[in-house]
């Protein structure tokens, strides 16, 4: 598959800055998914995205996006490229529409053309009403949306989205997820930048964790996920030695050692047949359990995994 | 070249949007040397000139010249404010021409500066002040006024871009009234304790005024020392100066913005 993005050995040492923001950056992002790079505040995450879309030069490495050299080709980027930087960067005193219009003409499209594909994109971002009001007056999620909007009047082949998500209510945040999702539905590129695992396990196809600038891991989420353990059957109990019976109980369904710590009892499983296996036992001979609970493990596990363990790869 | 000449356009009219939008803080900063023009001739026109109506001939010109340090203020805070607000790295991020987005900045605020002219003018002859220069000599005038507006033009781009937030501007809205006053918008530097008066002399602002003064057929300074003699020199040197040392600079940081 041919890659949209493709940074090697990446290193941006700020002027002043005690260590580098970048520093042995790799990523690899097939054309037609979705990427999210993961990370804390400050691990790097805009710094790349900045590089990437050649606001910023970088020190050493090598970076090409879309197939086009971000410093010998700026331009050919440029082209290429949508960004939706970390601050929602629209004109505040001009209203939604106008702001499409004035982006869809810096784009190229002429007068015509840049309004119908304001009108069309207003209505696709459900901002009709808001279209002529100052985006000064929008709330946060309407002003992401307008930004998406704006990175969109020409369609791009490769759209970088930084912390699309940061600073929004739950409801706003769900309008932007939909909007990356139909996004990939056209066959956009997106690499986008988050400190939310949900997030990451919501939109991306492939998660790159960035830890003091530059990836320690990556993977499918599913990839990610499994390398921290298995999915567990958690059981409260009134009594310790309640818990004592249903861990002897649980033997032949955990696929490893069974964890009794008082009055709870974490049975690491294989696969759903062990969880009701397990259950019909414990219903069958046991103890009433107060509290029956199945987890799998998250990008959080991963996420914490990664950021205490020293060196991961 | 036509790439430039399109995107710039597109971004002056960006700001020609705004004043449509908001119209009150436009007209403003168009009238705000109207009030100086009264304020000061208020109050110091009987102390400077024995009477109001005798200190705006020499005043109208000079308050022309400090409306174009006006603008330093108008053109820093367009600029910080974009970068600031990230609007500057959309732009950048675009396949725009290198230049166009400052080459619009200049021309949205030259335009400005044209209305703010225009505004002071009416007022000046409202208030009785007259030219009695040729009509080359009034042009002329108002081509130097311009020159000035384009070089302080450049130094606040650059100052702009180079701002850590809005917060500096407050400084240099500051710095235009020692900068304005010592000049010889307001008061003839004969006037001056000497070391004063010379440091009026040579300021950018004086040589503009004087030399509009002079080519206006308006009451000029008392003169004697050399930048006091050749404020028609000094009024083009100034401002090129002024571009040729600020243009690049701002080139260089528009490209580095916050590295
Ligand atoms: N302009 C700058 N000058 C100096 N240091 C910077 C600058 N921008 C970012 N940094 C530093 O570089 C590191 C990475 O920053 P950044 O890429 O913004 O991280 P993230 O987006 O993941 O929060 C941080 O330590 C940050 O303090
Ligand atoms: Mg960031």
């Amino acid at each position: 598959m041919d890659a949209a993005i493709e940074a090697g050995a990446v290193r941006k040492h700020y002027r002043g800055a005690r260590r580098p923001a970048l520093d042995g950056f790799d990523l690899r992002v097939a054309a037609g998914s979705v990427c999210a790079l993961l990370g804390r505040n400050g691990a790097g995450k805009t710094t790349a995205v900045r590089i990437l879309t050649t606001l910023l030069t970088m020190d050493d490495g090598t970076a090409a996006v879309a197939g086009c050299d971000v410093r010998s080709d700026g331009d050919g980027v440029r082209r290429a490229i949508g960004l939706v930087g970390q601050n929602a960067a629209v004109d505040e005193v001009l209203g939604g529409r106008a702001n499409l219009v004035l982006f869809g003409r810096l784009r190229g499209l002429a007068k015509a053309a840049a309004r119908a594909r304001a009108d069309e994109l207003i209505t696709r971002f459900g901002l009709d009403d808001a279209a002529g009001r100052a985006v000064g007056t929008y709330s946060g999620g309407m002003r992401r949306r307008l930004d998406l909007a704006a990175s969109l009047v020409v369609p791009p082949s490769v759209l970088f989205v930084d912390e699309p998500t940061t600073g929004l209510d739950p409801d706003a945040r769900r309008e932007v997820w939909a909007t990356v999702r139909r996004l990939v539905d056209d066959g956009v590129t997106v690499l986008l930048t988050t400190q939310y695992l949900e997030e990451a396990d919501e939109l991306a196809d492939h998660v790159a964790m960035l830890r003091d600038g530059r990836v320690v891991l990556e993977g499918s989420p599913a990839e990610l996920t499994s390398l921290v353990g298995e999915t567990r059957v958690e059981v409260r109990f009134a009594t310790a030695d309640d818990a004592a019976a249903a861990g002897r109980a649980a033997g032949p369904y955990a696929v490893g050692p069974v964890d009794v710590d008082g009055v709870a009892v974490a049975v690491p499983v294989a696969d759903a047949g062990a969880v009701t296996g397990f259950c019909a036992a414990l219903a069958a001979t046991g103890p009433a359990p107060l509290d029956v609970a199945v987890r799998r493990p998250t990008l959080d596990d991963v996420f914490v995994h990664v950021n205490t363990v020293e060196e991961v790869r | 070249m036509s790439s430039l000449v399109h995107d710039s356009l597109l971004l002056a009219g960006r700001t020609f949007a705004h004043w449509r939008a908001q119209p009150v803080p436009f007209l403003v900063t168009l009238l705000f040397p109207v009030l100086v023009v009264l304020m000061m001739g208020g109050l110091f026109g009987g102390a400077v000139a024995g009477s109001a109506g005798d200190y705006v001939p020499f005043v109208v010109p000079g308050v022309l010249a400090l409306t174009m340090l006006f603008g330093l203020e108008t053109t820093m805070i367009a600029i910080t404010t974009d970068a600031q607000r990230g609007v500057t790295d959309r732009f950048r991020s675009l396949p725009l021409h290198s230049g166009a987005v400052l080459a619009g900045r200049c021309l949205a605020d030259l335009a400005a500066s044209v209305a703010a002219l225009a505004a002071m003018t009416a007022a000046g002859f409202a208030l009785g002040w007259r030219w009695s220069g040729g009509p080359g000599d009034v042009l002329a005038a108002y081509g130097l006024l311009l020159l000035l507006r384009l070089g302080l033009l450049w130094l606040g781009v650059w100052a702009g871009l180079r701002a850590p937030g809005l917060e500096a501007v407050a400084a240099v809205q500051i710095m235009v009234w020692p900068v304005g006053f010592l000049s010889t918008v307001f008061l003839d530097p004969a006037t001056m304790p000497s070391w004063l008066g010379a440091v009026a002399e040579w300021n950018p602002l004086s040589a503009t005024a004087d030399a509009v003064r002079e080519l206006f057929g308006n009451p000029g300074v008392t003169g004697g020392s050399w930048p006091a003699d050749h404020g028609q020199e000094l009024s083009v040197i100034w401002p090129i100066l002024m571009v040729a040392v600020f243009a690049p600079l701002s080139a260089v940081a528009y490209r580095r913005l916050n590295r």
